[in-house]
């Protein structure tokens, strides 16, 4: 995997969340502040810009630079917390790009990620989408699955874990002012989070 | 003197509580607003978070204030050990508070002590 493939993963990404960037602020509307969707669609336009406007040469700095870039441009919390994620994993990811070493730096980006939200599994949060992805690719490491059914196998567990947000009661987050009412509402961070692991998938299959 | 800075989602609501924390606390102690996102909406900006941070250090430390969600998420991310400090606590009594002790020339950790204990305040 090298910078191409990540700068693939972001513009993916892009595509994705401007497709679904009206179902997000739906699900947004509903327990927070409907503007999840637009706020990453904007968020990520940017970081087209940047990756764009200055191609980085490995994948390390395609992360620091799209970490970097969400922090600055989105007003909201997902600004914040994806950027901490790929921030995160930038300083972590080493050349050349094992699936091994890729697994261990998105580890990092979610501790990192749980770490600044203090939010853990069952907090109806983008965690509970991207520790399932995190630790389908562990365990594709540890069976030695090939790189593309991994990254297969951590996106489904990513839309997994944004659909086992339904039943959950918010603890984090403006969704948490709603106490019971977030009951039954899918946790958009963790609907985007899913969309970010498709992106990643379709970017190497 | 510790510096402060005031995050909040809206401009005016930082404004206005940096110029209240001033009129108590004093006109000379540095206290700075970092309200909304730079082209005016109601969000955090760490563009403007950092330039307020750079207006109020005078080398003796910095103390974030935010309101709540992303503006303490951005203000988490700039924080430096021992030199820039994020203080959880109410953001209208823990600015008070917060700016009386850094006016009264205490050091960082007596002025993040003082804003604390706003947080026991009660009203009744």
């Amino acid at each position: 995997m090298n910078a191409d493939v990540f700068v693939a993963w972001f513009e993916e990404a892009a595509r994705l969340v401007r497709r679904d960037r009206e179902r997000l602020t739906q699900l947004d509307a509903a327990i927070g502040d409907a503007d999840h969707g637009t706020n990453l669609d904007r968020g990520l336009t940017e970081v087209r810009a940047a990756l764009a406007g200055s191609p980085p040469e490995t994948p390390a700095q395609v992360l620091a630079l799209a970490g970097a870039t969400l922090i600055r441009r989105i007003g909201g919390a997902s600004g914040p917390l994806y950027g901490s994620v790929f921030r995160q994993m930038g300083k972590s990811l080493e050349s050349p790009v094992t699936l091994a070493g890729f697994a261990a730096a998105f580890e990092s980006g979610v501790v990192a990620l749980e770490r600044l939200g203090k939010a853990a599994l069952g907090d109806k949060t983008m965690v509970d989408a991207l520790a399932p992805a995190s630790r389908a690719l562990a365990l594709a490491v540890r069976d030695g699955v090939g790189v593309r059914e991994a990254f297969e196998q951590a996106a489904k567990a990513a839309e997994e874990g944004a659909k086992a947000t339904i039943p959950m009661q918010a603890r984090k987050g403006r969704a948490s002012y709603l106490g019971e009412r977030s009951i039954g509402h899918e946790d958009p961070g963790a609907a985007s989070a899913a969309l970010f692991m498709a992106a990643l998938a379709a970017v190497v299959t | 003197m510790v510096g402060l800075v005031l995050v909040a989602h809206s401009a005016g609501l930082a404004a206005e509580a940096a110029a209240l924390a001033r009129g108590i606390a004093g006109a000379d102690t540095p206290v700075a607003a970092a309200g909304g996102t730079e082209d005016g909406g109601l969000g955090t900006s760490v563009d403007l978070i950092e330039a307020a941070l750079r207006s109020v250090d005078q080398g003796d430390g910095v103390v974030l204030i935010p309101d709540l969600g992303s503006s303490v998420l951005t203000a988490r991310l700039l924080e430096e050990d021992g030199r820039v400090v994020v203080a959880d606590v109410p953001f209208v009594e823990g600015a008070i508070a917060a700016a009386v002790a850094a006016g009264a020339g205490v050091p960082l950790s007596d002025v993040l002590e003082a804003a604390e204990e706003a947080r026991a305040y009660r009203k009744l």
